[in-house]
């Protein structure tokens, strides 16, 4: 099987100017006869459908929500990178590039971080040109913010909404491309498996989520954008729906899967609050530009926030971190919260979590704007009620929501927050044309490995997804297309087709006659502790061979015990659900067998054996500066193929934010 | 914040498909935490629902934090139940007592219909994108994002009217059915940024023609799709889309 990642030789600058320039192209009356499959309708897939719709390609989207317009892109909140230098303030591609590499601790590939941060600019003019409605300046310019592992404002966003505001411009689009008849829009359709035909993918088996029924549907190519798989640890801050079937079932079919136990745990999330919790939900990032994180110094403290006096709180990252303060990346923030609960100084009734607290900024803010107003005599309590204000304005929706979930109001205590999963730099392989090991079948967006290495940084998830799908995709898809235009519509009643539909079949059929005493949802909530305690923050090989046989078990289980009320033919959630689950069961034995592998510690992958004894990560470039790309062989049996990582273009450090 | 647990009596809305007549079932709960999401507690009921070999209760939801649009509850008479400006998702178990009984609906307008229990089609939504919800760009044709300054109190209001999440409360709250407030946020965002200007007629003449032929009621201003939208979408884009129309229609070359 093709193992290249067909990096383009020469300059990095110049790389992927050069693959443009002679990439091969399909002309405009061929483009109408290529049809493609794009499964996932987020960021990645929607701006892919629009874009290749508008170069006149013929295709099909399917997502397994009720409108595209759902998909979990939506819920990104604090903002989209890019290298624009509007502030000023010293950025360039470059920068961006070498904040992307370094932020992903050395492990991602040098040529198609450059290719994310050159293209980054052209993203944010075809949003504002699409309408997406920015925060601007009273200048009618752009604003800008900062985000962690930065030192520059190179942020765009719309108040804590960046994600909605974007994927309803891609959304539009592929509106705009479904009225005029070039977008076919599959809704409450979940992909079951690819079809390969002669080693080329050619189509999927989708189900119906209404009916039930299984449709064949071909394509020249298939695209997979069908998002991460935060929910194998069942608490996540992903969509309840969020789920890897469609890459797994790939994956299956022969797509390696690249560097599995890259998950990112975010260090500012609302903590758990009980054992009926069904998802954990996100503070921005954005609001470490201005919440000062810290905890209490003497341990056990029972005091309540406001009785703490500053000379009693530790700003631990601050502390810890003078360069970048409370902006250091996200697995480095995530860690240091961990170390804090575990040793003892954690806040709140469960004393696992950490405050966020504002009050420096409602004062700063409110002096800013006493200055602006040219205000006298101003009472201290008019000076934070003015600041206040401010600070409403930029993060008014997440301090909302933060009331709403936790019934405290955040503009009068400081916000209690603590880590959880929420994005996976792990995913498909793909080279540097977004192809996967399978000809044909291409995996863009946070589906697939590329671009953030050990760890992502923060509001370049965006970036990613948007840059594959209108910049890159459109390009790198030619390439292969070109030599398809011979290749006629093939009729889904193919062989290919009728064998795996009913390989689909037969595997729905077995999990409906299971017929045991156990609900999904209690196996999706074992497997998610096991790979939370195991195979989460922190991980250690003794743990995560546990984790391994325990999961191994867990299958066993699921198979003979499992619970599915109602039938087949008809919308049937649970079912669907089962489906998930099954997949994510087998993904999380691969993940710990990734992880165990990997005997170093580097961005989101922590093993406790690797640490310095200031319990920073231990990287071991000499052993591991590849990419693990995994090979399904058998059930619980994979080949390790190894990807090196060259860096001819970035001097390779201790990561340090000091 | 004062935790307590508490017993209500469920009233929910049970419907196999969209040919079957549907009806309200009773169901109870126990020992529910003041501190749940209301999903939470329904996904509590369902749990139940699994063990007793019977069908659980189908209900859309995906992100849970109050962005994606998904869910879509009418709880005790109002759409997303009774807090102001909050989604079913984000609707918590503080804002009811023990003993309470709470029914459970779908969205009722003849352009959603019910698909299975509290699950609603409304594909009519992203039709009426398909009008003319958009600005005519392909990709790779933008200017420089900062070529138009455009002023920051248009700007908020263009995003103040692109918050909304096209959940259907607004429809789902309104008499007539009429899916005015849903339509004009997204004229009114388009309408005050320079970009939408082009399109500006035939959106607007477009969006509303599919609307109507999607059979969604006419706007009598009642007022109450503002009152029960999550996102406190404005009733001043209805205005603006008024505006809009009539001047779409008075000076239409086509």
């Amino acid at each position: 099987m093709a193992f290249n990642s067909k990096i383009p030789a020469g300059e990095l600058e110049k790389k992927w100017e050069d693959y443009k320039s002679h990439v091969k192209l399909v002309n405009p009356t061929n483009k109408r006869k290529l049809e493609i499959v794009i499964v996932g309708t987020g960021l990645a897939g929607a701006s892919a459908a629009a874009s290749l719709a508008e170069l006149g390609y013929k295709v099909k989207a399917f997502c397994f929500q009720d409108s595209p317009r759902r998909a979990h892109s939506i819920a990104a909140q604090g903002g989209i990178n890019a290298a624009k230098n509007y502030q000023n303030d010293g950025d360039s591609v470059y920068r961006l590039f070498y904040d992307t590499v370094k932020g992903g601790d050395y492990r991602s590939r040098e040529a198609n971080v450059y290719r994310l941060a050159d293209v980054s600019a052209n993203i944010i003019d075809q949003c504002v040109a699409q309408g997406v409605p920015f925060a601007r300046e009273y200048g009618g310019l752009l604003s800008n913010r900062s985000f962690g592992g930065t030192q520059v404002q190179r942020t765009f966003y719309a108040a804590g909404q960046t994600g909605q505001q974007l994927l309803l411009g891609a959304y539009s689009a592929l509106e705009r491309q479904v009225a005029l008849g070039n977008v076919k829009m599959y809704t409450r359709h979940e992909m079951l498996d690819v079809v390969t035909i002669d080693g080329k993918a050619r189509g999927i088996i989708a189900r119906n989520l209404i009916t039930g029924e299984l449709e064949r549907h071909f394509g020249h190519a298939v695209l997979l954008c069908s998002g991460g798989y935060g929910n194998v640890f069942y608490l996540s801050t992903n969509a309840m729906g969020c789920n890897v079937t469609a890459i797994w079932k790939a994956h299956k079919k022969g797509a390696y899967f690249g560097n599995p136990c890259f998950t990112q745990i975010h260090p500012t999330c609302i903590p758990v609050s009980g054992e009926y919790q069904s998802k954990l939900t996100l503070m921005s990032e954005s609001l470490r530009n201005d919440g000062r994180i810290w905890v209490p110094k003497k341990q056990g403290d029972t005091r309540k926030p406001n009785e703490i006096p500053e000379d009693e709180r530790d700003y631990y990252l601050e502390r810890r971190y003078p360069a970048f303060g409370n902006l250091v990346p996200r697995d480095v923030a995530s860690r240091a919260a961990k170390e804090r609960c575990d040793a003892g100084y954690g806040v709140g009734s469960s004393k696992m979590a950490v405050y966020l607290d504002f009050t420096d900024a409602f004062e700063r803010y409110g002096n800013i704007e006493v200055g602006k107003k040219g205000l006298d005599n101003i009472s201290k309590e008019k000076i934070i009620e003015l600041g206040k204000d401010v600070v409403k304005e930029k993060y008014g929706n997440l301090f909302d929501m933060y009331a709403k979930i936790t019934g405290e109001n955040p503009y009068e205590v400081p916000m209690r927050i603590y880590p959880a999963v929420h994005y996976t730099m792990g995913g498909l392989w793909v080279d540097y044309e977004l192809m996967t090991t399978i000809d044909g079948l291409y995996c863009l967006g946070e589906a697939n490995f590329s671009d953030h290495g050990a760890n992502r940084l923060g509001a370049s998830a965006l970036m990613q997804g948007l840059a594959d799908g209108y910049f890159v995709i459109p390009y790198t898809i030619g390439n292969y297309l070109a030599d398809e235009i011979r290749t006629a519509e093939i009729p889904t009643s193919h062989e290919a087709f009728a064998k795996t539909e009913s390989e689909v079949k037969s595997r729905i059929d077995q999990l409906m006659n299971i017929k045991g005493t156990k609900s999904v949802e209690s196996f999706h909530k074992r497997l998610g502790k096991i790979m939370w305690d195991k195979c989460g923050m922190a991980r250690n090989a003794e743990g995560l061979k546990q984790a391994i046989t325990e999961i191994q078990a867990l299958k066993k289980e699921f198979w003979s015990d499992l619970k599915i009320p109602g039938t087949i033919n008809e919308f049937n959630p649970e079912l669907d659900k089962a489906g998930r689950v099954a997949d994510f069961i087998e993904l999380g034995e691969l993940m710990c067998k990734d992880a165990l592998d990997r005997n170093e510690s580097c961005g989101g992958h922590f093993r406790e054996e690797y640490q310095t004894p200031e319990g920073e990560a231990m990287r071991d470039d000499e052993n591991y500066q590849f990419v693990s790309a995994w090979e399904f062989k058998n059930e619980s049996d994979w080949e390790l193929h190894k990807e090196d990582l060259v860096y001819e273009n970035i001097k390779i450090a201790a990561r340090s934010y000091k | 914040m004062e935790h307590y647990n508490m017993n209500l009596k469920l009233r929910i809305w049970r419907q196999k498909n969209k040919s079957d007549k549907g009806g309200l079932v009773d169901y109870k709960v126990e020992n529910i935490s003041s501190e749940m999401s209301f999903l939470e507690m329904i996904d509590i009921l369902n749990e139940k629902l699994v063990e007793e070999n019977k069908e659980p209760v189908a209900f859309d939801h995906d992100c849970r934090e109050g962005i994606c649009g998904t869910c879509s509850m009418f709880i005790n008479g109002r759409a997303h139940g009774p807090w102001h400006a909050t989604t079913t998702c984000q609707l918590h178990m503080r804002a009811f007592k023990d003993g309470d009984t709470i029914i459970i609906e779908p969205w009722r307008a003849k352009a959603f219909p019910v698909i299975k229990d509290l699950i609603v089609d409304r594909s009519s939504f992203d039709r009426i994108i398909q009008a003319g919800g958009y600005i005519s760009v392909n990709t790779g044709n933008a200017v420089d994002a900062n070529t138009i300054p455009i002023e920051k109190n248009k700007a908020d209001n263009a995003f103040a009217a692109a918050a909304c999440i096209g959940c259907g409360a607004c429809v789902a709250a309104c008499p007539n059915s009429s899916a005015m407030l849903y339509v004009s946020a997204k004229i009114s965002q388009l309408a005050l940024l320079p970009q939408g200007n082009p399109e500006r007629k035939t959106r607007v003449l477009n969006m509303v023609s599919q609307m109507d032929k999607e059979e969604f009621g006419s706007c009598t201003n009642i007022g109450a799709c503002e009152a029960e939208c999550p996102k406190e979408i404005s009733l001043e884009n209805i205005a603006r889309l008024n505006r809009e129309f009539a001047f779409a229609s008075l000076t239409s070359e086509e």
